[in-house]
């Protein structure tokens, strides 16, 4: 239906504009070429509106409303009646400035905490995963097996996962067993840092052999035979063929990866508790606020995450060029003089 | 979002709500009428009851009972998860939507306060419901303001659990009524050859809310306090330090071993299970299932020890509160108090082993024959101290924890802690 009147709009219009605009052309050439693009156009819009509205719904009006959920300060008691008052007062920038003075020692430290786990956790579990790829790509008897059993932290959900460790690392648990000797994992100190990166690698590195795995698959087997025939070795095949080949993959399942370690919760949360200065992350730091009915402060918390995450983020698609949308979509000027890279 | 013609509408329905309130709060403490207030609490039709995971499977037996008795008026059982933070959060969410989804709440007796300030939770008439019946200290749990806004559903008190194997070996009769007692009876059993590697005490010390319990019980029991009559912090005193040093002194000397500070209630309860502990402070669940344990026959409970004599335990328990939002509160008014009734607690105490709020069942002999703890189980509820009863529970309890958690594991002398509490605790209850 649509395609039928647009078609028809377009012959009508273009040739006249085109042809003052741009006498030297002929209307021939440029007809074609504008109608396919109006045409699918505006059908891509039509096509693409109703994730548009689903991603306003589901992301840009709740990002609004924590915007302005932000201004508003805490409910007040009324010493008189006892009550708590019904209406939240605006108190502009306040929450922003708390955060960075009075509640400063707090955030600094959620802030620091955030920033340690996601660098640590994506770094280890970037070099894990590249293994697990590898050794997931070689072709060997029992392979479906070993595939199989990498992935199976990744399927068990976070939660899970959590209280599993909780168990290991309970002052009589299976951790200190192996250890011989006593470590207080689950209380509030460095160790507690430590079995916190510990659960997460051991939970997402699967995820990045995943993605590098399927990097690794579409590379073809003759550049590795081109590179054995001129004496390449092993070490060499890897950082100048495998590294440079599976960076489009490798550099997506770290930039989700650092997403998702940004803002960590349920993890350190459930492993090690509530309020552990060792291991607050700002997420923590959101939902302590939240669960203590100061919505405005939760917010802010919340908004300084998300800018966190937002810059992060950018600085993989700007300076490292992940390529997010994939090879049809924004990233197209770059991606030929990469490839060519490559192979050259 | 907010504009300001809804604030103005949320401020006349506060103000209506507060004036109504007024009305019904003066008739019901007045004449002592069948029925206070009839048009705050009307409605009558299906209603839910909402409470954590039943892990006993009582709870929905109680509900058929009345279901059956009354098929127009059906109770719907909700239940929530089992830890007590992730129940205040669905039902602070179901308050803060004004949903008339939950109708009856299963409350924790520190909750009250919070949900009442917030008007989440309905004043009730008080002369409904046999509370000249019940222990005193469960009752006050309920009220704020003076005024009742919940009823006791069960109670719970910290109990001292020891190994009367072991101490009678040890030439010992008499379980412990001081800390020093305490001690020194440790000591003469951890001379014994089967105690070599047992640990003297532990309580619940990982920090999360067992800490604040343990720690208002080592106040309380020392003859301190955390907030006074009025509600006004007083813990920078010197037998607030007394008790807080008795736990601090117990981890450097290794009475309590180092381990006991990851230690929640379950965590005490396999140690003492194991064979690990000779004295455990913990909750009368615990009797239960040591008696299906290695320690079986093996162990009694005791009154918590204190600093010159038997301590007082903190309070624990549920409350039963209603819905400021729900509908057919005539129904749940008289679903409270079934739920509530001695019939029903001693059906609870039967069957779930929960700790009713009714004191003559302490003193029913058939019933102390099956569970020998009541009797100090009585006891430590009489002399139970609420934890502080204020509306910022959250914060208060998260800066107690903080500061005893830093006092217990060396980063902060206990005179600091306790001085920088008193300061954390002045700042939150000023609002």
């Amino acid at each position: 239906m649509a395609d039928t009147t647009i078609p028809l709009d377009t012959t009508a219009t273009v040739p006249g504009t085109a042809a003052t605009r741009r006498p030297g052309r002929s209307p021939a050439t440029r007809r074609p070429r504008s109608r396919a693009t109006a045409g699918s156009g505006r059908l891509a819009a039509l096509l693409v509106s109703p994730t548009l509205l689903v991603l306003t719904i589901v992301v840009l009006y709740p990002t609004l409303m924590a915007l302005d959920e932000s201004l508003y300060g805490p409910k007040g008691l009324d010493p008189r009646t006892g009550f708590i008052s019904d209406t939240e007062p605006f108190v502009g920038l306040k929450n922003y400035t708390d955060i960075f003075t009075q509640a400063g020692d707090r955030f600094w430290n959620a802030f620091w905490n955030t920033t340690f786990f996601t660098v640590v956790t994506v770094s280890l579990e970037t070099v894990i995963g590249v293994a697990m790829a590898l050794i997931m790509h070689k072709a060997f008897r029992g392979r479906g097996l070993v595939r199989a059993s990498i992935l199976v932290p990744w399927a068990i959900p976070t939660a899970i996962s959590g209280l599993l460790w909780k168990w290991i690392f309970n002052a009589d648990g299976i951790a200190n067993v192996l250890l011989g000797h006593q470590v207080l994992w689950t209380a509030d100190g460095f160790s507690a840092k430590v079995a916190v990166v510990i659960a997460d690698v051991w939970k997402t590195a699967p995820f990045i052999g995943l993605l590098v795995l399927a990097g690794l698959q579409v590379v073809p087997k003759e550049v590795y035979e081109a590179a054995r025939l001129d004496g390449a070795s092993a070490l060499q095949q890897f950082w100048r063929i495998t590294l440079p080949l599976v960076k489009p993959a490798l550099l997506v399942a770290v930039l989700f990866r650092c997403l998702d370690a940004l803002r960590m919760f349920d993890l350190p949360y459930i492993l090690i508790g509530a309020q552990k200065g060792s291991v607050e992350t700002l997420s923590m730091l959101a939902q302590n606020e939240a669960s203590n009915v100061r919505f405005g402060p939760a917010s802010a918390y919340a908004v300084l995450l998300f800018l966190y995450v937002f810059l992060i983020a950018l600085a993989f698609v700007r300076l490292l060029g992940a390529d997010l949308i994939g090879e049809a979509g924004g990233a197209r000027k770059s991606r030929p003089r990469k490839a060519r890279e490559v192979t050259a | 979002m907010k504009t300001s013609t809804a604030r103005a509408i949320q401020c006349s329905a506060a103000l209506t709500a507060a004036g109504l309130l007024l009305t019904a709060c003066g008739s019901s403490g007045g004449s002592g009428s069948a029925q206070p207030a009839p048009a705050k609490f009307n409605g009558r039709g299906p209603i839910t009851y909402v409470a954590g995971k039943d892990t006993t499977g009582t709870v929905q037996t109680i509900i058929d009972r009345w279901n059956k008795a009354h098929p127009k008026e059906k109770v719907t059982f909700i239940q929530l998860p089992t830890d007590a933070d992730s129940q205040r959060q669905q039902m602070i969410q179901n308050a803060e939507t004004k949903s008339d989804a939950y109708t009856v709440l299963a409350t924790d007796v520190v909750w009250t306060s919070e949900f009442a300030a917030h008007q989440w939770i309905e004043p009730l008439p008080a002369n409904r419901f046999p509370l000249g019946k019940m222990l005193q200290p469960v009752v006050e749990t309920g009220k704020y303001r003076g005024k009742l806004y919940a009823v006791p559903a069960s109670s719970n008190g910290g109990l001292l659990f020891y190994r009367t194997d072991l101490l009678k070996k040890a030439g010992i009769t008499q379980p412990p009524a001081t800390w020093a007692q305490m001690t020194a009876d440790c000591a003469k059993v951890k001379k014994l050859p089967e105690a070599k590697n047992m640990s003297c005490y532990a309580g619940q010390f990982q920090k999360y809310e067992g800490l604040t319990v343990n720690f208002a019980e080592a106040v309380n029991s020392a003859g301190g306090r955390i907030t006074d009559a009025n509600g006004k912090p007083d813990v920078d005193t010197p037998q607030a330090k007394r008790g807080l040093d008795f736990l601090v002194k117990s981890f450097k000397d290794g009475t309590i071993p180092k381990e006991a500070i990851t230690y929640q209630e379950e965590d005490g309860r396999q140690a003492f299970q194991a064979g690990k502990l000779v004295f455990l402070d913990n909750w009368p669940y615990v009797y239960s299932l040591a008696q299906k344990s290695a320690v079986k026959g093996k162990f009694a409970v005791a009154p918590l020890p204190g600093l010159n004599g038997p301590g007082a335990s903190s309070l624990g328990g549920s409350n039963l509160a209603l819905s400021s939002f729900a509908k057919h509160k005539a129904t749940a008014l008289d679903f409270m108090k079934f739920f509530t009734s001695e019939e029903s607690a001693t059906y609870f105490l039967k069957n779930a082993s929960l700790a009713p709020p009714y004191a003559d069942l302490y003193d029913n002999a058939a019933l102390d024959k099956q569970y020998p703890y009541l009797p100090d189980l009585k006891q430590s509820i009489t002399k139970a101290v609420p934890r502080p009863r204020v509306v910022q529970y959250g914060d208060v309890t998260a800066a107690i924890q903080n500061e005893v958690y830093a006092a217990l594991t060396g980063k902060k002398s206990s005179a600091q802690a306790l001085k920088d509490l008193q300061a954390d605790l002045q700042k939150l209850t000023a609002q």
